[in-house]
């Protein structure tokens, strides 16, 4: 029985997950050289393009029509039997639709998200395969084992609210595996600054509002639990940006504007799988939480290490995911919502190790497969520029343009 | 003829202006450059990692004057420009060959003014 109110709600909350992606465009091109940032801006647009037609085409069925444990089947290729009626093993009160389109924005938004671990260093045409295979690859068996009917976590009662797992530790993982095979820029971890930190404000603007519909929308109905979602979704995000800005403040003696919007997207990441199942005092947590991890990550770890996760796509989204997953075996609650379950500190020390599971799981099979893509394509056509034209820059040497004139 | 070229703080731009008018000198040019000397530039932080050794910037003018105007001039600049820390800038003032008008075709002491 489609619900108007739902329907409604759905299409609008998906609109806003789409709005992610050029708002993640913005977030990494102000991050990035000038001579750069056109490239960083084509990488997000031209997966909304690639993936929006991936999705209708295949990659719908192959994350959500009935199958095995791994993978869905081709059963609904070109959206056959996807129709204008409920599926009420996804959601029973919108048509299948809407449902679908509401999942395609994730299958946009998720590789986009690696795009910060090689930004300034991968050529477009490697860039594009790669997508576009690690779509097929990883991110539609993970949707499906997830999310899936008869998916493998799934069955195993994993809770992932909203794609703390598919999205976050699945492109987190997938994008330590692309700093590690391209290797470092040139100049790193010197004269790598921000070219327009405004750009990246705006850009991380854009991320707090779209995650409302990323996480409220998960609900897949206006209902309590999207209410639930969306105020502990804002609380998260405002706490892990205070935290941010304070570490700041204490490590540094100043606080930073880059810092506080890097933990209010932490925040918004780790809290993505916990929406629908915990309430506002764990948000705050969270948040808190996850600031100081991503920070040793970012600030200390990656430097101790040497890898050049350029715009830190693995240590915001892949630890904050992991972090996030993890709160949840910690913080889930039945009081919060009766079709979740009781996570550790509720009683249910079980939830914890089926996250674990999954969370371990999901690590392995995204590094695996990810760094078997990159070496196909590497053999196939190269992953990286030339040493040239990373110097000359991204925007010049793969599109033919320049973001800013100098005269006029 | 003389070219005197200043690089000053940002911040001053303003009081050496006022100090130039004061003086009837009206004619300059004005362009944000980065550099730095003794200061040994700043440091910034991004996402907790330190960068050393950025440039801070400067403006440079650019003025072109009549050998009786010069020490009007650098007493201007001098005075607009000063506050006693290191940075302050520095003055430099270059033998000038030639200037032409482009409008009228001048050239030398007349079309300098």
């Amino acid at each position: 029985m489609i619900n108007s109110g739902d329907t409604a709600f759905v299409l609008i909350a998906a609109a806003m997950v789409l709005l992610m992606t050029p708002g993640l465009a913005f977030f990494y091109g102000g991050m990035v050289r000038r001579k750069n940032v056109l490239g960083v801006l084509m990488q997000c647009f031209v997966i909304m393009c690639v993936l929006g037609l991936q999705w209708v085409l295949l990659g719908y069925s192959l994350a959500f029509a009935p199958g095995n444990s791994f993978i869905g089947s081709l059963d609904w290729v070109g959206l056959k039997d996807v129709g204008l009626e409920p599926y009420a093993d996804y959601a029973a009160t919108i048509p299948h639709q809407a449902f679908m389109i509401f999942q395609g924005m994730f299958a946009i938004i998720t590789p986009a998200l690696i795009i910060g671990a090689f930004a300034e260093r991968m050529k477009f045409s490697a860039f594009l395969l790669f997508s576009i295979l690690w779509a097929f690859l990883v991110y539609d068996p993970i949707a499906h084992m997830v999310w899936g009917v008869g998916g493998l976590f799934r069955n195993l009662g994993a809770l992932d609210f909203a794609g703390g797992t598919v999205v976050h530790i699945n492109a987190g993982i997938a994008a330590l595996v692309t700093a590690l095979y391209l290797g470092k820029r040139k100049n790193f971890p010197q004269a790598v600054a921000p070219h327009n930190l405004p750009f990246t404000v705006l850009g991380a603007g854009l991320l707090w509002f779209g995650w409302f519909g990323f996480n409220a929308g998960s609900a897949l109905a206006a209902n309590g639990i999207s209410v639930n979602a969306f105020v502990v979704t804002n609380t998260a995000a405002a706490a892990a940006g205070l935290t941010w800005a304070l570490i700041d403040w204490l490590h540094n003696g100043k606080p930073t504007m880059f810092g506080t919007v890097t933990g209010a997207v932490a925040g918004l990441v780790a809290i993505t799988p916990a929406a629908g199942f915990v309430g506002v005092i764990p948000a705050v947590i969270i948040g808190f939480c996850v600031s100081i991890i991503c920070f040793l990550m970012v600030a200390i770890v990656k430097m101790k290490f040497g890898y050049d996760d350029s715009l830190d796509a693995f240590g915001v989204h892949g630890i904050g995911g992991i972090f996030g997953a993890l709160a949840t075996g910690l913080f889930a609650s039945k009081v919060i919502n009766p079709a979740g379950a009781d996570g550790l500190f509720n009683g249910n020390p079980k939830l914890f190790l089926i996250q674990l599971a999954a969370v371990s799981f999901t690590i392995v099979y995204s590094l695996v497969v990810t760094f078997v893509i990159l070496k196909v394509i590497d053999k196939l056509i190269g992953v990286r520029v030339s040493e040239k034209d990373e110097a000359v820059g991204l925007d010049l040497t793969q599109h033919k343009e320049t973001a800013y004139t100098v005269l006029e | 003829m003389k070219l005197v070229i200043a690089i000053i703080q940002p911040h001053k731009l303003e009081d050496v202006k006022h100090e130039l008018y004061q003086e009837e000198v009206n004619l300059i040019t004005v362009s944000e450059v980065l550099g730095h000397g003794r200061q040994k530039g700043v440091t910034e932080v991004y996402r907790g990692i330190k960068e050393t050794g950025n440039l801070l910037r400067k403006i440079r003018l650019e003025i072109a004057v009549n050998d009786s105007y010069l020490e009007k001039t650098i007493n201007a600049i001098t005075k607009g420009a000063r506050t006693g820390e290191t940075g302050d800038g520095k003055i430099f003032v270059l033998d000038l060959k030639e200037c032409i008008r482009i409008r009228t075709g001048e050239t030398g002491k007349e079309a300098i003014g």
